[in-house]
């Protein structure tokens, strides 16, 4: 009886495994910063390289951290919704413009329009390794307390936005416009 | 007899060179010249570090095996921290606190890899059962046929 039976059981583990597997994403990695405080950084202007813009910014507010450049192609997808959440959204965008021509990052925001309140130039990429960057665009939603609530990698969309952003947001301060915690 | 000699020599060249270029290519393995370490010993620690992290971007790869900008910047960010003194945990508790375990390819023991860890040894276990019971059946069968009662 066992012979059969033990072989039959492996078998069906091994398929359990594989069948979960199926449904799993290799791509996503989920962020050991999540419920951590947000990394600290001053990065030079994009638009005025003699001004600095950093964590300081959006300290006790809640704000939307964008990691863009214009050699990805998936920001170019996930733009226009940028632009349009920037008018209505109600969150401040921040955004970090992770090893890129200055020049064609200038030209970007010109042509397609500018979201960010500001945007950080990261031409290292030191920043971004601390914000465990791998895949541009990445958006990050940091709240009141600067404690990263949410990482989203791949363009943002309207479904993500009221999927995962949404109610993170309404937790945290109840609904939008979220006003800013005492410091 | 002459012409057979020349024919050896040619068909010998071609196996000098490609050993000649094997011999060459392995001195330069290393994907980019710098950083290159003063100290051997940090050397030799930087090389076997970068052989054990994994590229987010291109993730069966090692950043050592890996030309992504990512792998590029995180190579020379465990230069800069090995050269600044830092310790093999110091640069490995840098790298799982942003990426996560996900970014060493050899996992640490955790509750969540005790499956993984133990998979291997729970398999070998169950195959010796499986080998025992199969060697001593035979044994018995075999002593059942040789007995003339």
């Amino acid at each position: 009886m066992w012979r059969y039976l033990l072989p039959i059981g492996v078998f069906v583990v091994i398929v359990g495994f594989f069948y979960r597997g199926l449904y799993l994403n290799p791509g996503f990695v989920p962020s050991p910063l999540l419920g951590k405080p947000a990394p600290e950084y001053d990065l030079p202007r994009l638009k005025d390289l003699s001004q600095t813009v950093g964590s300081k910014d959006y300290e006790g507010q809640i704000a939307l951290v964008n990691v863009w450049a214009t050699w990805c192609i998936e920001c170019r997808h996930e733009h226009p919704y940028l632009v349009e959440l920037a008018g209505t959204g109600g969150v401040p965008i921040y955004g970090l413009n992770w090893k890129d021509d200055r020049a064609l990052a200038l030209d970007w925001l010109d042509t397609l329009g500018d979201p960010y309140e500001a945007s950080a130039v990261d031409a290292t990429g030191e920043v971004a390794i601390d914000w465990g960057v791998y895949a541009a665009p990445e958006t990050f939603l940091v709240g009141r307390d600067g404690t990263v609530l949410y990482k989203h990698i791949s363009p943002m969309t309207p479904a993500v936005w009221e999927r995962e952003f949404l109610p993170r947001i309404a937790a945290e301060c109840g609904g939008l416009p979220c006003a800013a915690s005492a410091p | 007899m002459r012409r057979s000699a020349v024919r050896r020599e040619c068909a010998v060249r071609p196996v000098l060179a490609t050993v000649a270029l094997l011999v060459v290519g392995s001195t330069c393995w290393a994907i980019d010249p710098e950083p290159a370490f003063e100290d051997p010993a940090l050397q030799a620690e930087y090389q076997s570090l970068i052989r054990e992290v994994r590229c987010l971007v291109c993730q069966n790869q090692t950043i050592a095996d890996s030309n992504a900008a990512l792998a590029s910047d995180l190579r020379r960010e465990i230069a800069r921290m090995l050269n600044e003194g830092a310790s093999r945990e110091d640069v490995t508790d840098f790298l799982v606190a942003r990426y996560g375990d996900f970014v060493l390819y050899r996992p640490p023991l955790q509750p969540s890899t005790w499956t993984l860890w133990g998979a291997p040894f729970v398999l070998l276990g169950v195959g010796a059962i499986v080998f025992l019971r199969i060697v001593r059946s035979r044994a018995r069968q075999s002593l059942a046929e040789d007995d003339p009662t």
